[in-house]
C-alpha cells in the first residue's frame, strides 16, 4: 500500500507522517500520532467530539481527509493549554463542573477557544449556536454555557 | 466493628466536607485532552476488529461461508456463531452478541473479522458469504402483539396469564401490580379521563461509541480495556460466554464518555475475545455511530391505555393502566418497573397496573436512566393534567392532594418510608418559575415521577499511605463525578482535607465483586462502602495510637483527623494526627486499611416535580422551551454541581424524549435515522438555562441521609413538556415525540372539530 507522505505543523510543531488517502485527519491524530484528546463521535461532522482548528478555524477533524493537512497549522486539545498552565476556559470547565463524563469536552475547549478568539464577548444565545455542533448529552449545557460566559468575561479583564 | 447505615442527624447536621464544591480529582485529564477513554487504548500488536451485520430485520441464517475473507492477506481470524458454544444460562446476550439461526434484527451480528488493518478488515466482511432466508417482520409493538404478527421465537409462551398459551407468540410476559377494586373506584368518581398514548423508541445517546480491545493469551490469560458502566459485570458474562474461569479473564474499565444505562450490558466485548483468542493477538473493536444506534440497546417504545377516576374536590378514586413495552428482539423490556412506577406518586384506594414484555425486530433493549418510568409515567401525569384541569383544579394542589407521604400504600406493594414528594410540590408551588404569566401560545407543564433507586453488592478499599494521603480503590465505573464524592466521603469521616484523597476505579483483579454504575447506586452504595471503610481504617488508627501511649484501644477517640486519648483513665497524651500514624505504621503493625463489602440495602426512594414553559409556533408546530426548573429530592447532596448536573442532564435528556427522538422505521423494517443528524439529540441552541432545586428529604437507610440522584430526573420531563405543549397548543398531545408536523396536525384537527 502506497502512503502519502504530509508536512504540516500541530500545535506549533513541525510534524510529518504518512497516511493513506481515505485516512481522515482525525484517523491520523488518532492512530498514527497518538493525540488521542480528539474523539470520534459520529465521524458525519454532527457531534463536535472530534473539534480542532486548521489555520485557525473551527473544524471537524473527522470531516477532513489527512493528506488536506498540508502546509496547514492545526491546532487539538493537547495545544490549549500553556505546559501546566490551563486556559482560561479549561479552567472555568472545571470550577463550574461544566462536565460530567468529559468525552465531549475537549471538542468543546478548542470550540470555544476558537470562539472567544473571534468574539470576545458574545451573548449567551451566541454561545448556544456557536456550540450548537457540540453535542454534550450528559449536562444539558447549562453549566458549559456559564462557564463560558466566566471564561469570557475573564479574559476580557473584567 | 459495626457497620450502621442508619441515618445520624447529628452527624448530618456537622458536616465539613460534604456539601461543598471541590473540583473533581480527574477533572485536569478531562480538561486537556488526557483522559483515556474505550477508544483511547492501544496495545502493541493489535489487530483491527470490525463486525458484519444483518441487512435484514428477520431472516434465517442458512450458512455463512468465511472462506474468502480467510483466505484475504492480512486477515487474522474470522469468527461466527460456530465460535460460540451454546449457553442456555445467557442464552439471550449470546443470541444479541452473535446471531445464531436467525438475524433477529437489521444490524444483529452475523460474523466479524480481526485484520491487520482497517481497510484489510471492511474488505474481508464483504467476501464473507451469508445465505439468508428473509422472514416477514414486526417492528411496532401493538403490531407484534397481535394474534397473526410474524412470530419471532418459537420459545414464546406467554409468562403471567393463566392458562398458559399452547402456541407461542411476541408477548413474553404480563405482569400486574395494584391493590383495591378498580371498579368500584370508578363508581365513586364524578369524572374519569382515559386515553390511548404512545412514546418512540429513543437512544441514551453518549457521545462515546462502545470500545474496547481484548487480549487473549496462549494459556488463556485474558485481559480486557473498555468503556463500560460495570466491568465486573463485563467479567462475568464474557468468561460465561467465552468459557474462561473468571480468575483468568481481567477487566479494566477506560474513562466512560457516557453511558446512561445503555453500557451497563455487553455487544462487541465477547466478540473482540473472541477474535483474539483466535487470531492470538489483541483486537480493537469501536463500533460507528451507525452502529451505536442499530446494535446497542436503545430503550423501549410503548402504547399504553391509562384512565383515572377523580371526584369533583380532586380526590383520585381509582387509576388503571395497562403499559406494553417492546424491549427489541429478545425478553427483557423494563415493562415491570414501568408497571411499578406509574402511579407511585400517588396515595390510592384502587389501582391496577398491568404491562406487557413484547419483542419485536429491533436491536435488544438495555437499561436508560430509570428504566419503563418515563413512558408509563409520562401517561399517568398527561392524564392527571387532564384531570386536573376538567375539575379546575391547579395541577400542584391536584398532586398535594393525592400525593404519598411517610407511611403511604405505594401502588405496587411495600409502604413507603419517608420521601420527600411533597416537598419537591411544595418548593415547585413556591418557585418564581410558577407565578411568572405566559403569553401567547405559550403554557406551562407540571409533572411529578418517581425512582426506586437502588443499593446492591459492592466492595471498596481505603488505604492509609505512609505521607498521610488516603487512596480509594473503588469497583464502580465513575460516570459523572463519583470519584470527587468518594474523597469528599473519606475525607469528611478521616478528618483530613479533600485534596489529601484521590480514588482510583480498579480493575476487576483488585477488588471483590461490584455490580456496575447503574439505579442510581455509585454515591450511595460505593459511599457507604468508603465511609464503612473509612470507619474501620479510623478504628485501627485508635489501636495504633493506643498501642504508642500504651493504654486501652477504646480509650482512644477519633476527632477532626486526630486520636485523642479519652475518658478518665486515658492519660495526657498530644493528640496523634493521621499522618503521624500513618509515619510509623511500620512499627505498629504494618499498613492501615479500611475495606467494607456489602449488598446495601437501604437505598431511598426518590420523587421529583419539573415546571417546564414552552411555547409552540402557529405556523409550523415548532416548540420552543422557554424557562425549566427541575425540583428533586437527593436525600443530601455530596457535591451539589454534580447532583445539579444530574438534574439537569436527565431533563434534557426528557426534553430530546419529548420533542425529537425516534427510531424511526421504514415498512422495509429498517432504521431509517440512525445518525445524529436525524436522530436529534437536544443542542445548546434549542434549550434554556435548567434551572435546579435540591430538596433534602434525609434518606434513613444513609448516615448522611443520601439518597440516589441520577435517575428521576428523567422520569417528569416527557409528561411535564407534554402538558406544557398541550396547553400552548390548546390541544392534547398523546403520542412522543411531538415533532413539529405532529403538534401541527393536532392543532388543525382540533381547529376543524370545533369548526
Ligand atoms: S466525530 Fe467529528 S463531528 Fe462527530
Ligand atoms: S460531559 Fe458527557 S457528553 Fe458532555
Amino acid at each position: 500500500m502506497s502512503g502519502t507522505h504530509v508536512s504540516t505543523t500541530i500545535n506549533g510543531d513541525a510534524v510529518e507522517y504518512v497516511c493513506d488517502v481515505e485516512e481522515t485527519l482525525l484517523d491520523v491524530l488518532r492512530n498514527r500520532l497518538g493525540l488521542t484528546g480528539a474523539k470520534e463521535g459520529c465521524s458525519t461532522g454532527d457531534c463536535g467530539a472530534c473539534s480542532v482548528t486548521v489555520d485557525g478555524r473551527l473544524t471537524c477533524s473527522c470531516l477532513m481527509l489527512a493528506v488536506e493537512a498540508e502546509g496547514h497549522e492545526i491546532g487539538t486539545i493537547e495545544g490549549v493549554a500553556n505546559g501546566s498552565e490551563l486556559h482560561p476556559i479549561q479552567q472555568k470547565i472545571l470550577d463550574h463542573a461544566a462536565l460530567q463524563c468529559g468525552v465531549c469536552t475537549p471538542g468543546v475547549v478548542v470550540a470555544v477557544k476558537a470562539l472567544l478568539e473571534k468574539n470576545p464577548d458574545p451573548t449567551e444565545t451566541e454561545v448556544r449556536y456557536w456550540l450548537a455542533g457540540n453535542l454534550c448529552r450528559c449536562t444539558g449545557y447549562d453549566k458549559i454555557i456559564r462557564a463560558v460566559m466566566d471564561a469570557a468575561s475573564e479574559m476580557r479583564g473584567s | 466493628m459495626t457497620h450502621s447505615s442508619d441515618f445520624n442527624a447529628e452527624k448530618a447536621s456537622n458536616l465539613k466536607v460534604i456539601g461543598t464544591r471541590p473540583a473533581r480529582p480527574d477533572g485536569v485529564d478531562k480538561v486537556t485532552g488526557r483522559a483515556r477513554f474505550g477508544a483511547d487504548m492501544n496495545l502493541p500488536g493489535q489487530l483491527v476488529g470490525r463486525i458484519l451485520r444483518s441487512p435484514h430485520p428477520h431472516a434465517i441464517i442458512k450458512s455463512i461461508d468465511t472462506s474468502a475473507a480467510e483466505a484475504l492477506d492480512g486477515v487474522k481470524a474470522v469468527v461466527t456463531r460456530d465460535d460460540f458454544a451454546e449457553n442456555p444460562d445467557n442464552h439471550a446476550v449470546l443470541c444479541n452478541v452473535m446471531a445464531r439461526e436467525k438475524a433477529l434484527y437489521e444490524g444483529h451480528t452475523v460474523a466479524a473479522v480481526a485484520a491487520s488493518t482497517a481497510t484489510i478488515a471492511r474488505k474481508a466482511l464483504k467476501l464473507i458469504n451469508v445465505d439468508y432466508e428473509p422472514l416477514p417482520h414486526v417492528t411496532d409493538v401493538d403490531a407484534a402483539m397481535q394474534p397473526d404478527a410474524p412470530v419471532l421465537h418459537d420459545t414464546i409462551f406467554t409468562s403471567g396469564v393463566d392458562p398458559v398459551p399452547t402456541i407461542p407468540s411476541n408477548i413474553v410476559a404480563r405482569c400486574e401490580f395494584g391493590h383495591g377494586d378498580v371498579e368500584a373506584g370508578f363508581a365513586k368518581a364524578d369524572i374519569i379521563v382515559e386515553r390511548e398514548l404512545k412514546t418512540a423508541a429513543t437512544h441514551q445517546g453518549y457521545i462515546e461509541p462502545h470500545a474496547c480491545v481484548a487480549s487473549v493469551s496462549t494459556d488463556g490469560m485474558s485481559e480486557l480495556w473498555c468503556c463500560t458502566q460495570g466491568h465486573f459485570d463485563d467479567r462475568k458474562i464474557c468468561a460465561a460466554l467465552l468459557g474462561i474461569d473468571v480468575s483468568r479473564l481481567r477487566v479494566t474499565a477506560s474513562e466512560i464518555g457516557g453511558g446512561f444505562g445503555g453500557k451497563t450490558t455487553v455487544f462487541i466485548e465477547p466478540v473482540a475475545l473472541a477474535l483474539s483468542r483466535k487470531a492470538g493477538r489483541p483486537v480493537k473493536i469501536v463500533m460507528s455511530r451507525e452502529e451505536v444506534f442499530k446494535a446497542s440497546g436503545p430503550t423501549a417504545s410503548t402504547s399504553m391505555r391509562v384512565k383515572i377516576g377523580v371526584t369533583n374536590d380532586g380526590r383520585m378514586t381509582a387509576c388503571d393502566g395497562e403499559f406494553r413495552l417492546q424491549g427489541g428482539a429478545f425478553e427483557g423490556s423494563p415493562f415491570d418497573s414501568a408497571a411499578m412506577t406509574a402511579f407511585a406518586c400517588y396515595d390510592l384506594e384502587n389501582v391496577k397496573s398491568v404491562a406487557f414484555d413484547v419483542v419485536v425486530n429491533r436491536p435488544k433493549g438495555a437499561a436508560y436512566r430509570a428504566p419503563g418510568a418515563p413512558m408509563s409515567v409520562y401517561g399517568v401525569e398527561s392524564v392527571v393534567d387532564e384531570v386536573a384541569l376538567k375539575i379546575g383544579m391547579d395541577p400542584i394542589e391536584f398532586r398535594l392532594k393525592n400525593a404519598v407521604r411517610d407511611g403511604s400504600q405505594s401502588s405496587y406493594g411495600p409502604k413507603f418510608g419517608p420521601n420527600g414528594l411533597v416537598e419537591t410540590l411544595e418548593a415547585a408551588k413556591a418557585h418564581p418559575q410558577y407565578k411568572t404569566p405566559l403569553g401567547p401560545n405559550q403554557g406551562r407543564g407540571i409533572a411529578s415521577g418517581f425512582w426506586f433507586n437502588y443499593g446492591g453488592e459492592t466492595c471498596s478499599n481505603l488505604n492509609i499511605n505512609a505521607d498521610g494521603t488516603v487512596t480509594l480503590a473503588v469497583g464502580t465505573p465513575d460516570i459523572g463525578g463519583s470519584r470527587a464524592s468518594m474523597c469528599m466521603m473519606a475525607a469528611e469521616e478521616l478528618g483530613i482535607p479533600y485534596d489529601s484523597v484521590r480514588a482510583t476505579v480498579v480493575d476487576t483483579g483488585a477488588l471483590g465483586f461490584n455490580e456496575g454504575s447503574y439505579g442510581s447506586r455509585v454515591t450511595y452504595a460505593s459511599g457507604l462502602a468508603i465511609i464503612n471503610a473509612a470507619q474501620q481504617a479510623i478504628t485501627e488508627m485508635c489501636k495504633r495510637a493506643s498501642m504508642m501511649w500504651d493504654i486501652p484501644a477504646d480509650a482512644v477517640t477519633w476527632e477532626d483527623g486526630y486520636a485523642k486519648p479519652s475518658g478518665a483513665n486515658a492519660g495526657e497524651f498530644e493528640p496523634m494526627s493521621l499522618a503521624e500514624i500513618a509515619a510509623i505504621a511500620a512499627n505498629t503493625g504494618g499498613p492501615i486499611a479500611g475495606h467494607r463489602e456489602h449488598n446495601a440495602d437501604s437505598a431511598g426512594i426518590s420523587f421529583g416535580t419539573h415546571i417546564v414553559d414552552t411555547e409552540v409556533d402557529p405556523e409550523t408546530g415548532r416548540v420552543d422551551v422557554l424557562r425549566y426548573t427541575v425540583i428533586q429530592d437527593a436525600g443530601k447532596a455530596i457535591h451539589p454541581d454534580y447532583v445539579e448536573g444530574q438534574f439537569q442532564g436527565g431533563a434534557v435528556q426528557g426534553i430530546g424524549w419529548a420533542l425529537n427522538e425516534e427510531y424511526i422505521y421504514g415498512d422495509d423494517g429498517k432504521l431509517q435515522n440512525a445518525g445524529f443528524l436525524d436522530y436529534r439529540v437536544p443542542v445548546a441552541s434549542d434549550l434554556p438555562m435548567i434551572d435546579t432545586v435540591i430538596v433534602e428529604v434525609p434518606n434513613p437507610g444513609h448516615p448522611y441521609g443520601v439518597r440516589g440522584v441520577g435517575e428521576t430526573g428523567i422520569v417528569p420531563p416527557l409528561a411535564a413538556v407534554a402538558n406544557s405543549v398541550s396547553a400552548a397548543a390548546g390541544v392534547r398531545l398523546s403520542e412522543l415525540p411531538m415533532s413539529p408536523p405532529r403538534v401541527l396536525k393536532a392543532m388543525d384537527d382540533a381547529k376543524q372539530a370545533a369548526e
